[in-house]
């Protein structure tokens, strides 16, 4: 079997052994929900629906109820569409890049994100797809034999690239998802002793029984898309930028763009999983399997790709002063100095200044502050967001053009909504699917146990020889 | 027709593989190893031949490419031809992300229907479990008996399994293959 150095922190704490994992699993799942958990998401249920209903007004009224005008026609609906594409970008992130890279951290968090991200993608879409205002002839956008020709859309648009681009990210996180989740959910389905549940766990699971050729299947068919999803999940947001990049509008039409969304895209969602995953980890009793080291490692991708995010800020900067162009000058002078400079120092707050602070060890082991900070994380990527699209675009060409944009309340309800959605959609697949996946975490536990890791360190100092692989290099 | 299986419980998986691994010698056929998460080293020990399901994922993918290509280029170059700023009508770089999404997800969809196909799970699909608590904590070896499987070999598995440390050994009949 292979080791692993005892100087590496475990990733599971506590006795564990292989029925216990299940056991505290499966608990959540299993268990009457509390009280706490029927008011919360009675809440995030309304909050939803009342952003459902402020769609359908959009639609019976028209884009006319939101605040956008003949200059600023991109406003709130896009700023969320990238904003929760961003979000999105976690799951498949830690799914399949962290699997290339042999991380082992990534099992605690990898399926709830996963989650995260189908629900994200949801959200996300809702934004273009009302935005388009005759929502019913949505299938203009894809390539079908029609009446009109056949006139094809354009191939060589960003836009539809987007189209292709998200609805493949959607499909393949699904059956990414999925595909992990059923003998997690044989394991629930087997465990259930209730009619109801047993049949609906059989139906979910495909009749999974573990068959060693199924498992090696499995196993291949997870390689196999976490190879294809690492370009997919760099592919998305560079997509998204290149809505931006390819036009002619000062500081959009800029080269960094695709690095720098897709950066900024894992900074939001890493620190979206962590604002949810805090809290169920506490609710759900679940400190030893998202130990204070899972936290650690998530805190330290986010020092990475919020410096990313904080160079290309600065590097735009200079590259607008270096250009000579006084368009592209006028746009940061603009965006910092101009009628939105609270969006665009709210954005360098959150998003440069604030990670910094988690090269600090403490503050990264710290719980509280890891949560706090993964809010303003959220924020400052929102206004990172709003920035590029509303300030870009207010203050046209020609000067007679130029204006003000606020969002109506048809617009922030459907936002609120979106938020409802995510959080409703969050709870009950916390609620009836196991969060942590089981298969992947008992596979571990052999290596990175806590017990197992002290139980082969003891052996292993006790026999001479075999114990110098334990020892610790020191300079 | 009914299915007889004999199944040994083991509760550690290094015991079930040395197991698996001395039957295979003893040019015993063990039939299947249902495990609750995929143990490494089990292929090999059962002497399992590689997936071949990342080749169909090769496969599908260059279809979806080839399609993707040649449809764009269809619809660009004949079928209408139309003039975005004086480009050219074959623009094979603004091609090539709908060319990757369009592979991603062919590969995709097809290898994951082929996955569910090929190791018979859909929606719904009812399997008799040989034992509850392999998809918990136990790993069973599972032995196939049908009418020429003779008393002798029966007893010559069940002291295998005995004396590789399984725990318990059941025979079960299940009215279809599990």
């Amino acid at each position: 079997m292979h080791a692993e150095s005892v100087v590496r922190a475990p990733l599971i704490y506590g006795d564990k052994n292989y029925h216990q994992i299940t056991e505290d699993l499966c608990r959540p799942i299993e268990g009457k929900p509390t009280r706490l958990y029927l008011i919360t998401i009675t809440i995030t249920a309304c909050l939803m629906s009342w952003g459902l209903f402020m769609i359908g007004w959009t639609v019976w009224f028209g884009i006319g109820t939101w605040g956008l005008n003949r200059t600023v026609d991109w406003g709130w609906d896009i700023t969320n569409f990238v904003w929760w594409i961003g979000i999105g970008h976690a799951g498949t992130l830690i799914s399949a890049i962290l699997l290339l890279f042999r991380q082992k951290w990534r099992m605690a968090i990898n399926r709830s994100a996963e989650a995260m991200t189908i629900f994200a993608v949801i959200c996300a879409g809702l934004f273009p797809i009302f935005h388009m205002g005759r929502v019913w002839l949505i299938f203009f956008n894809l390539p079908y034999p029609n009446s009109r020709g056949p006139l094809w859309p354009n191939f060589n648009s960003p836009l539809l690239w987007d189209v292709f681009a998200i609805s493949t990210y959607f499909t393949v996180s699904l059956l990414f998802w999925y595909t992990g989740l059923i003998p997690d959910l044989a394991t629930v389905r087997d465990r259930a002793k209730k009619k109801f549940s047993k049949f609906a766990y059989g139906v979910l699971s495909f009749g999974w029984t573990g068959s060693a050729k199924h498992w090696q299947r499995h196993e291949a068919l997870s390689l196999v898309l976490a190879g294809i999803s690492t370009p997919l999940v760099l592919s998305v947001h560079t997509i998204v930028s290149f809505d931006f990049a390819t036009s002619v509008i000062p500081g959009w039409h800029t080269t960094i763009f695709p690095p720098y969304f897709v950066a900024g895209a894992i900074f939001s969602g890493f620190a979206m999983v962590l604002t949810l995953m805090l809290v169920a980890r506490k609710v759900m009793n679940l400190q030893e399997y998202i130990t204070l080291e899972h936290i650690e490692s998530m805190n330290k991708i986010i020092v990475l790709t919020g410096s990313i995010v904080g160079s290309a800020y600065i590097t735009e900067l200079f590259v607008a002063w270096y250009s000579g162009n006084i368009y592209e000058q006028y746009a940061f002078a603009n965006r910092a100095l101009g009628p939105y400079w609270w969006a665009y120092w709210g954005m360098m707050t959150c998003n440069v200044i604030s990670p910094q602070l988690f090269w600090v060890r403490p503050l990264r082991r710290n719980v509280w502050f890891t949560f706090f900070m993964s809010i303003i994380i959220n924020c400052g990527m929102w206004f990172e967001r709003f920035v590029i699209i509303v300030t870009s675009i207010h203050r046209d060409y020609i000067p007679s053009a130029w204006s003000y944009y606020a969002p109506t309340y048809v617009e922030i309800s459907i936002f609120a909504g979106t938020v409802g959605l995510f959080l409703t959609a969050f709870m009950l697949f916390a609620k009836t699917m196991p969060v942590i996946a089981m298969a992947e975490t008992k596979h571990i536990l052999r290596i990175s146990g806590d017990t197992q890791k002290k139980a082969a360190a003891a052996h292993s100092h006790s026999h001479e020889g075999s114990a110098m692989s334990f020892q610790v290099h020191k300079p | 027709m009914r299915n007889k299986f004999l199944v040994g419980i083991y509760s550690d998986e290094d015991k079930m593989i040395d197991g698996v691994r001395k039957m295979r010698e003893n040019h015993m056929e063990v039939y299947d190893v249902v495990s609750p998460f995929a143990v490494h080293g089990l292929d090999d020990a059962l002497g399992l031949d590689e997936s071949r399901l990342h080749i169909t994922g090769f496969i599908y993918g260059m279809t979806g490419t080839t399609i993707a290509l040649s449809f764009m280029t269809w619809v660009f170059t004949t079928d209408w031809p139309l003039n975005f700023g004086g480009k050219p009508h074959f623009s094979f770089p603004a091609f090539v992300p709908i060319l990757f999404e369009f592979t991603v997800l062919s590969a995709s969809i097809g290898m994951t229907i082929t996955f569910l196909l090929r190791s018979g799970l859909w929606p719904g699909r009812i399997r008799e479990v040989l034992d509850e608590r392999t998809t918990d904590d136990k790993f069973g070896v599972v032995f196939r008996i049908n009418k020429k499987t003779t008393e002798e070999e029966i007893s010559k598995m069940k002291q295998m399994l005995q004396s590789t440390g399984a725990d318990e050994i059941k025979e079960r009949e299940l009215k279809n293959h599990y």
